[in-house]
């Protein structure tokens, strides 16, 4: 217990430094001084929109995009007991993003503030409904992967057919925001936008963890030690896609997260989905402010997309836990 | 001439390889008599400059009034959307292409035998008056031509602000695009009296300017363009609550519309509107 709580103190350091660090790099290159005055204390015009319009905003999303990213990893991954099941993998990010497109598109977006989060939200809920259907409760890794796949190709595709047919011809450009994703020039709008579904996606998936760990045994033994499947299944899926679908909306589809946070981690919670989602919601805000920085430290004048970030940590990854779990022979 | 030009001409009827030949010849001496252009900026050089029933054929894109300044004038032309196949069944003597315009139209004309000619954007009042003289000699149209850079001149000469001080202007486009040096936006600023921002901000030609960097330059005004229906993040940068924040100590300007868009006489339009927004903004110092 002792070892747990010490290391949700360490990521929380990390968490908070890495906030900072993204708060103090940009390319207008002010000075420490200069950055805390201007936010703190709200000193030198120019400075305080740059600190409190630019900057701090996108620190809050990176910070709230990778914590649900990484909770809702954490908690599919415990709910189908498959470490490969991941919101960028499997789909749900492409179907959100196909959600987010249409209301952005058909002029939705533009009339009903919400309408942005909602629709990226149903896609979202589509698609894990969907892929529930496919792979089975208990999602074999097989079913999974290739209704993901299956998935994540057709709202790939028809995210590029509505943003190739848009009247704005800088619209098809942003097909690459929409299967990478990225958080340069976002603002307090886009905060306020995703802050309440992603609050309640943290809501619903953060008191999961007791089933989860029951469900470890078995699904008779934890409904025998009282946990109600359906219910666990009903938050899992609401929670989930209110987490991706606020995420996709406003900083498109960053992939990997999920993936990556919940594995490095698992050892170090003795492998118990419980302890692992308060720990992955960290480390995932953790690693997507990290992937944050090195996108403006790498090639500041040219946006390098957050997925692209992600994914060259990522997908190696991925690669090894495939071949991990062909070893083991779960296929 | 190619296996495949050879078949296209065949089908095409004696007629037409008759009149393509002619073309070739009467085009070394004698004006041509069907012209299309591929190119917004050649559609308006030459609709300006044709004779009446000349040009045959402009680019849809100059029918839309969002990035054609001529766009009542190329509602009277056929359209054409830089497809190989459907300028060749034009029968055209000269195709006016831009320098980056249509390549494969445009090497499969040649292979074909029409003659095109292409002019780069052009990037300078400079490249302005030559290419009038060009498309001018082109179309036979030499003393209509010099006619047009002349009155260019004079209404530039009128126009341009050579005393007082100089604002400083950002102009700042989707993806937070910007021009500087070197550019026909630049020459347009510097004539009506602005100091481009983007010489101090480090950018050459044309770049992209992060947002925190243009609220640390604060200029003395933002400069943006007319949206596009539809939605786009490119455009949606120009919400950003920091840029509105930035442009509400500043003064109403002007967007930059289609006459920003070409190397046409109809940029002394941009000059006057940009002049205008500048005598403002000092009168309000």
């Amino acid at each position: 217990m002792l070892n747990f709580r010490l290391l949700l103190v360490f990521l929380s350091v990390l968490v908070l430094a890495l906030f900072a660090a993204s708060l103090l790099i940009g390319p207008a290159g002010l000075g420490v001084g200069t950055s805390l005055r201007a936010l703190l204390a709200g000193q030198g015009e120019a400075a305080v929109l740059v600190m409190r319009e630019i900057r701090l905003p996108r620190a809050l999303l990176g910070l709230m995009l990778g914590a649900s990213l990484g909770l809702s990893g954490a908690a599919m991954q415990g709910y189908l007991r498959n470490p490969l099941a991941e919101p960028g993998l499997i789909g749900v990010s492409s179907s959100a993003a196909l959600g987010a497109v249409i209301a952005l598109q058909s002029g939705l977006a533009a009339a009903v503030a919400l309408a942005l989060p909602l629709m990226a939200l149903a896609g979202a809920v589509l698609s894990v409904l969907l892929l529930l259907a496919l792979a089975g409760a208990r999602g074999a890794s097989l079913t999974l992967i290739l209704a993901g796949i299956a998935i994540s190709a057709f709202a790939g595709a028809l995210t590029s057919l509505v943003l190739n047919l848009s009247p704005n011809p800088y619209a098809a450009a942003e097909i690459v925001f929409w299967m990478l994703g990225s958080l340069s020039d976002r603002s307090f709008t886009h905060v306020w936008l995703a802050l309440p579904f992603m609050a309640l996606g943290w809501a619903l998936l953060a008191p999961l963890g007791r089933g989860l760990d029951a469900l470890t045994l078995g699904e008779d033994a934890a409904a025998a030690l009282g946990i109600r499947l359906s219910r666990l299944r009903l938050a899992l899926v609401l929670g989930t896609a209110s987490c991706v679908g606020a995420g996709v909306a406003v900083a498109g589809a960053v992939g990997f997260v999920g993936l990556v946070v919940p594995h490095l981690l698992r050892p170090a919670v003795g492998a118990r989905p419980g302890r692992l989602l308060p720990a992955s919601a960290l480390g995932g805000a953790a690693m997507l402010l990290a992937a944050d920085i090195a996108t403006r430290l790498i090639a500041p004048e040219r946006d390098l997309k957050l997925g692209v970030v992600t994914a060259l940590v990522g997908a190696p990854l991925f690669l090894h836990l495939i071949y991990k779990t062909r070893k083991d022979g779960v296929w | 001439m190619s296996v495949f030009a050879r078949a296209s001409r065949r089908l095409a009827g004696p007629g037409a390889a008759l009149g393509l030949w002619l073309g070739a010849v009467l085009s070394a001496t004698a004006a041509p008599e069907r012209v299309v252009s591929l190119n917004l900026c050649t559609d308006q050089l030459a609709m300006l400059l044709a004779a009446p029933g000349q040009l045959v054929s402009v680019s849809f894109l100059s029918r839309n009034p969002m990035i054609s300044a001529m766009s009542d004038r190329a509602q009277g032309y056929r359209v054409n959307h830089g497809r190989a196949e459907e300028v060749f069944l034009m029968r055209p003597d000269l195709v006016l292409a831009g320098s980056y315009t249509a390549r494969p139209a445009v090497r499969m004309l040649r292979r074909l035998g029409v003659k095109v000619v292409e002019f780069p954007p052009e990037r300078s009042f400079t490249d302005i008056r030559a290419h009038l003289l060009r498309m001018g000699r082109l179309l036979g149209q030499r003393e209509k031509a010099a006619r047009m850079v002349a009155e260019f001149d004079a209404r530039l000469a009128d126009l341009r602000v050579t005393r007082g001080p100089r604002p400083s202007v950002a102009l700042y486009g989707p993806n937070g695009y910007t021009t500087g040096a070197g550019t026909l936006a630049d020459d347009i600023l510097d004539a009506a009296g602005f100091a481009n921002i983007a010489a101090r901000a480090g950018v050459p030609g044309g770049g992209t300017l992060p947002l925190e960097r243009l609220v640390m330059l604060r200029p003395d005004l933002v400069v943006t363009g007319a949206r596009y229906p539809g939605a786009s993040q490119a455009e949606a940068l120009l919400d950003h609550p920091a840029l509105t924040a930035l442009r509400a100590n500043l003064p109403a300007a002007p967007d930059t519309g289609p006459e920003w868009a070409c190397g046409t006489p109809h940029v002394l339009d941009a000059v006057a509107e940009m002049r205008a927004a500048r005598d403002a903004l000092e009168a309000g110092k």
